[in-house]
């Protein structure tokens, strides 16, 4: 029944070859666009059948692993390239496909008369097939060649404009942490297998039979070590503290790039990845409780950076940590249906927030463009007042501000609530998950101001650009406009599907996704006290959360719309802390100092004080000493014949003495 | 009568003789000449002994030696004047072309 499902990732890998090689002379942008986005709605539609399909047979039997061929086969070593379709796969699938297919659509309008068209949707496919590698692979070593494919992919588009330093260098910024994540990744692998081959004798790295070996595996020890291995893969991919740099850097790509990677895909693999192997992080309870934290922390750090920024991407980047790290923190409390849900929500409104301020930046560059001034079309201090000029860009990025605030019913609220309510009442960390709910609704605070901060300031209030520009300011092409307007409304109504029981709806998601959690549901159940279910405490905290968001909104409203002196005030009141904020708590210097000065020391040692010295010495001390012999033994070559002749004679009274002496 | 080692002597002698004299000497004429000396020597060796064993294989054996040298001096000479044909001199420290 699913053995088309190969089908999926093959589209984009066509539409990559047939772009990439091909593309330089199919000049036409409109049929290389139509290609790219073809792909993507070839896989949309399989991966909606695929659904479909699932969704029809019965809960116990939705797990189904395709296999293409045998791709390795090496002693007690085997790897297929075989495809797992169960729930989570399939989620994962109509994320990647459907958001990807509105990007694709997106970027012909935005990339248009770039010259590296073809290029930009060459990589765009790749990016897709290597995704759908990485959801679809049923065992760790697919899941690894994805994992891999789109990093190299996020750095080629990250450095696509690739004449600008900057963007080089955030291109390899965002590889050399990947790289540093996928060594943890790689490590827990290897460990994994070692693990379960030398202990049990069973040497597997599919997730199936992983997952039917879940009983089997020790509490603690070798587990923890392997779950922290795969979790610093998750935050170098994620971008979570400590390998979370990379994100805001990786804005120097084009827009449609940081919403369909840094946003709803490949920043999403690391969520993805824990969700898998859900059955072996719930045996490591300190791992749990390292994911949570670093979760919870990640969310409030990267929220209190965004509150200072003043380039509109950089918002949106910090912006995309932080509800990592909510998605992070669901995952540490063992919500990981709440974590899974969240990546989705986000994906609609994080990717409409970003395509919409791609619109802006558009608009912004057109007009400024016009009136021959060098300001930058992100810095939100140019902006304002776009709310006249781009209505329907300003309609759908308003409904995904709301969504991403949290406010209820858009899909924000149902997912981020979700979380909270676990984290408080999931007793699997003793006292500190009130700690967790505390950063998690702190953060909530902080995400609705800095969101509505930045409405107001790109949309409200007067414009700030000058009124030559002004007059060439426009509503963007029906090619951009209407993915927004899909992306806001699934970011309005995405939410029901995930309504928790205390509205008194049945939480489809959560159900849809059980049977890929049922061992970590089961296991927490049986380890610990039943967590509280009081509705009077849900709905309490669900308030709470409301609260914290309207807090942040009226604060935003108060600084940027009512009293525009308030934020220089504020600024001027506590010069420290704004700047220790707006220079990201000075964590790249802090890293500089830490590890790239004395990796750039090492290295410099290593050439000039070791390769220059030992390896370059050794090779012109041969050459030396050669040269040396030889110039003692050129002058047996005098050339004069009589030196010849005494060497004859010399030779004859040698042979004539060894052979008397013998 | 002189005794096989005087001979032998003598002949050790002489060539010695020529053959410090073909590594000293730089007139090829006289270097021509040293030769033609140690291949004396060895004659007169030869000789002594056929003498001295009673046998006369050493005395063929010089005839062979003798029409050896005079051929060889032929020849020799012939370079020599091919020599100084080119270089107007006959000396040996002259000859030092031969290192490439």
């Amino acid at each position: 029944m699913f053995d088309n499902v190969w089908l999926i990732p093959l589209f984009p890998l066509l539409g990559f070859l047939i772009n990439g090689l091909l593309g330089k002379v199919i000049r036409n942008e409109r049929v290389i666009g139509g290609i790219g986005s073809l792909a993507l709605f070839a896989s949309f539609v399989l991966s909606c059948v695929t659904l479909g399909n699932l969704i029809l047979l019965p809960a116990g039997d939705r797990v189904h692993n395709v296999t293409l061929f045998t791709w390795i086969s090496a002693g007690t070593f085997r790897a297929d390239a075989a495809f797992l379709i169960d729930p989570l796969s399939c989620v994962m699938l109509m994320v990647v496909t459907g958001v990807g297919f509105l990007i694709h659509i997106y970027s012909i309008g935005y990339m248009k008369g770039e010259e590296g068209f073809y290029r930009f949707f060459a990589y765009m496919n790749l990016f897709s097939f290597a995704m759908l590698l990485l959801v679809m692979g049923n065992n760790l070593l697919l899941m690894f060649v994805g994992w891999e494919g789109v990093g190299l992919c996020s750095y080629l588009l990250i450095g696509y404009y690739f004449h600008k330093k900057s963007a080089c260098d955030a291109g390899k910024k965002a590889f050399v942490m990947n790289r540093v994540g996928d060594f943890g990744f790689l490590l827990g692998i290897f460990t994994l297998y070692w693990y379960l081959g030398q202990s049990h004798g069973i040497w597997t790295i599919q997730f199936t039979e992983l997952a039917g070996l879940a009983d089997i595996l020790p509490t603690g020890g070798v587990v923890t070590i392997i779950t922290l291995f795969f979790f610093l893969g998750a935050t170098g991919k994620s971008a979570q503290i400590p390998l979370l740099t990379w994100l805001p850097d990786a804005m120097e790509g084009p827009t449609p790039v940081s919403a369909l990677i840094h946003a709803a895909t490949m920043v999403t693999a690391g969520v993805y990845m824990i969700a898998r192997m859900n059955f072996l992080f719930v045996r490591a309870p300190e791992t749990m409780l390292t994911v949570a934290l670093v979760g919870g922390a990640t969310a409030l750090f990267a929220a209190t950076i965004g509150t200072a920024q003043n380039d509109i991407k950089r918002v949106l980047a910090y912006s995309t940590v932080s509800q990592l790290g909510y998605m992070f923190l669901a995952m540490g409390v063992g919500a990981f249906s709440a974590g899974i849900f969240h990546l989705v929500t986000h994906a609609f409104f994080k990717a409409c927030l970003f395509l919409g301020s791609g619109a802006v930046i558009h608009s912004m560059q057109h007009a400024l463009h016009h009136a021959h001034s060098p300001a930058d079309p992100q810095d939100m201090r140019n902006m304002g007042g776009l709310k006249a000029r781009m209505p329907r860009t300003y309609w759908t990025f308003f409904i995904a501000t709301v969504a991403i605030a949290g406010i209820p019913p858009f899909a924000g609220f149902f997912s981020k609530d979700e979380i909270l309510w676990q984290a408080f009442a999931n007793p699997l960390h003793g006292n500190l998950n009130y700690l967790l709910w505390g950063l998690g609704a702190l953060a909530a605070c902080l995400t609705a101001f800095y969101m509505f901060r930045l409405l107001f300031m790109t949309f409200h209030g007067d414009c700030r650009i000058t009124s030559e520009a002004m007059e060439h300011l426009q509503e963007s092409p029906k090619v951009i406009v209407y993915p927004l307007i899909v992306l806001a409304f699934m970011s309005a109504i995405g939410g029901f599907i995930g309504m928790p029981r205390v509205f008194g709806a049945a939480n489809l998601f959560a159900r849809f996704l059980d049977p890929v959690f049922s061992f970590s549901a089961e296991y927490m159940k049986g380890s610990q006290a039943v967590e509280a279910h009081s509705p009077i405490l849900e709905w309490g905290l669900m308030g709470a959360s409301v609260g914290m968001a309207a807090i942040g909104i009226a604060i935003a409203s108060t600084m940027y719309i009512r009293n525009k002196s308030l934020p220089g005030r504020f600024v001027a009141a506590f010069p420290l802390i704004y700047r220790a904020v707006f220079n990201k708590w000075y964590l790249d210097e802090i890293y500089d100092f830490l590890i790239v000065n004395p990796c750039k020391a090492t290295a410099r040692f290593l050439w000039k004080g070791f390769d220059v010295v030992v390896v370059d010495g050794l090779v012109d001390s041969t050459a030396t000493l050669i040269m040396g012999a030889s110039r003692l033994l050129k002058n047996t070559q005098t050339g004069y014949v009589y030196n010849y002749a005494l060497s004859m004679a010399i030779g004859v009274v040698v042979i004539f003495v060894l052979y008397i002496f013998r | 009568m002189p005794a096989l080692h005087d001979y032998l002597i003598v002949a050790a002698i002489l060539f010695a003789i020529g053959a410090v004299g073909v590594l000293t000497r730089r007139n090829a004429i006289v270097i021509f000449m040293c030769i033609e000396l140690m291949l004396n020597a060895v004659n007169l060796t030869f000789v002594a002994f056929s003498r001295y064993l009673g046998n006369i294989d050493g005395e063929i054996f010089v005839l062979f030696v003798m029409t050896v040298a005079a051929c060889e001096a032929a020849v020799g000479l012939a370079l020599m004047i091919a020599f100084y044909k080119n270089r107007e001199s006959i000396d040996v420290e002259e000859l030092n072309l031969m290192k490439w």
